[in-house]
């Protein structure tokens, strides 16, 4: 069994079907990213493996154990939820960092409330995230005081405080200039490695083509497309799939 | 009489003044925290009624609430209430006018309290859902995103229009005088009527400002003190 399984997700907003059956699965260390045109359920399908929204049929499991049945018609509790969502680090689009915090305490904030060891360690292992991030000069800083790629750069230490296992991007860099866009794909593709296991929402056609090992092309709340990144950006084969990637490619 | 014996005879009456004001933030700030919580519930029943009930009691005149607590449980009970707690205050704490403080204070708390909620009800559903959404993607509890994160910029949001009710709040303790509670207008009116001294109701005026004056340089340090974060 795959690492990350997601099987036959649906999910509807009052009458609109947002994801009709969404089923795939990923492998311990891979890349996924998953394009295509707004409106075609990426965000939806992120949100629901992070549980921000819950799908009213299929399954989610990590690592051969189901932790969520929409089907099952039972009610999770709060906790089980909370349990659910640690497996997942989510980073949005819009950064959310924690404005009254500073960029160290908004990295040890979680790990702190959630008891991951004594503060020391924790503070430490915040201080290496940041570091990784490029950010160690700024670690004093508030969020008001950082461009929005800094800012993003946080949010992904944050993401990476809890050390989960998989981790999920929401269009990271949509709301970014794009001479700041490229800081964030860097560290982004700096965390690829056999341990970590990424989803990543993105309309950077180049990025998803260079970072990943496998590409998801949405459309209308279906998977149209899936395979390889040469797969489905130099031999696509659905309609759908060719007319966006050559729309893209207009630009 | 001279000057300092209005002042004194003046302060005897802004005391009371104070006395309402200090008892209103401290029982109407706590106070409107639930009803802000109530008038966002999710349980429609609820929800309703508490809009109802702030739409009455910010709909109403201040003075006709203390009128109605002043008077409306004597008429109920058809007993002279505010007399028995008069009589019951002078004799065990020889303390004056409970019977017109009580209802005063109880009128001022639930008024106020009703106006604050709204101002907490405004600053907390400012907040936006991506903040909630990033604490709770980090597996904090609902009462953890709340406290640790939410709670720091509703404050901050709401310190701005919660310095102007403050300040409003002490000038509307003039109307106790309805009920011929002697807070310091009250007093500065007896003046005039008993000594034919007008000018002290126009002093009235200098202690409001002081108050105010120290009230708003104290709500301006909170506001800085908050400046640290944009959010």
């Amino acid at each position: 069994m795959a690492f990350l399984e997601i099987k036959n997700i649906k999910k509807s907003f009052g009458k609109y079907e947002v994801l009709k059956d969404i089923s795939f699965s990923l492998e311990k260390g891979e890349v996924l990213s998953i394009i295509g045109s707004s409106g075609s359920g990426k965000t939806t399908l992120l949100r629901c493996i992070n549980f921000l929204e819950f799908s009213e049929e299929g399954t989610i499991s990590v690592d051969g154990n189901v932790i969520y049945d929409g089907g099952s018609l039972r009610k999770y509790t709060d906790d089980e939820i909370r349990e659910n969502r640690l497996h997942f680090g989510m980073v949005f689009q819009s950064f959310n960092l924690f404005p009254q915090y500073t960029v160290l305490e908004n990295v040890t904030l979680a790990p702190t409330l959630l008891k991951r060891g004594t503060a020391e360690e924790i503070e430490n292992r915040a201080k290496k995230l940041i570091e990784k991030v490029g950010l160690t000069e700024k670690m004093d800083f508030y969020p008001c005081q950082l461009s929005g790629g800094q800012q993003q750069r946080v949010a992904i230490a944050r993401a990476l405080a809890l050390n989960p296992q998989i981790l999920c991007f929401d269009e990271p860099t949509s709301a970014l200039d794009p001479e700041l866009t490229g800081e964030v794909l860097k560290v982004i593709k700096g965390l690829k490695g056999k341990d970590s296991t990424m989803i990543i929402v993105t309309h950077e056609m180049d990025f998803a083509k260079n970072v990943s090992d496998k590409v998801i092309f949405m459309a209308d709340g279906v998977i149209e497309e899936m395979g390889t990144p040469e797969e489905v950006f130099d031999n696509p084969k659905s309609e759908k799939t060719r007319n966006f990637l050559n729309k893209s490619n207009e630009i | 009489m001279t000057f300092l014996q209005v002042t004194l005879f003046l302060l005897e009456g802004f005391k009371l003044s104070l006395l309402i004001f200090a008892v209103t933030l401290l029982c109407g700030a706590p106070l409107g925290l639930p009803i802000a919580f109530c008038s966002m519930s999710k349980f429609k029943p609820l929800k309703y009624i508490t809009k109802v009930f702030v739409w009455i009691v910010r709909g109403i005149p201040l003075m006709l609430q203390i009128f109605i607590f002043y008077y409306a449980p004597g008429l109920i009970f058809n007993i002279p209430i505010s007399r028995n707690i008069n009589l019951f205050f002078v004799q065990n704490y020889g303390i004056e006018n409970m019977g017109m403080i009580i209802p005063v204070l109880v009128a001022f708390a639930i008024n106020y309290a009703c106006y604050f909620s709204e101002i907490y009800r405004g600053g907390i559903e400012s907040i936006s859902q991506g903040q909630y959404e990033a604490g709770y993607v980090l597996g904090l509890t609902k009462s953890q995103v709340f406290r640790k994160i939410v709670l720091k910029q509703v404050i901050k949001r709401i310190v701005p229009p919660m310095s102007n009710e403050i300040i409003t709040l002490i000038k509307d303790t003039a109307l106790a005088n309805c009920i011929m509670l002697p807070e310091i207008i009250m007093k500065a009116g007896q003046l005039a009527s008993r000594n034919a001294l007008v000018w002290p109701l126009f002093y009235t005026g200098v202690f409001y400002l002081i108050f105010v004056g120290i009230l708003t340089i104290v709500l301006g340090k909170v506001e800085k003190k908050l400046d640290y974060f944009k959010s």
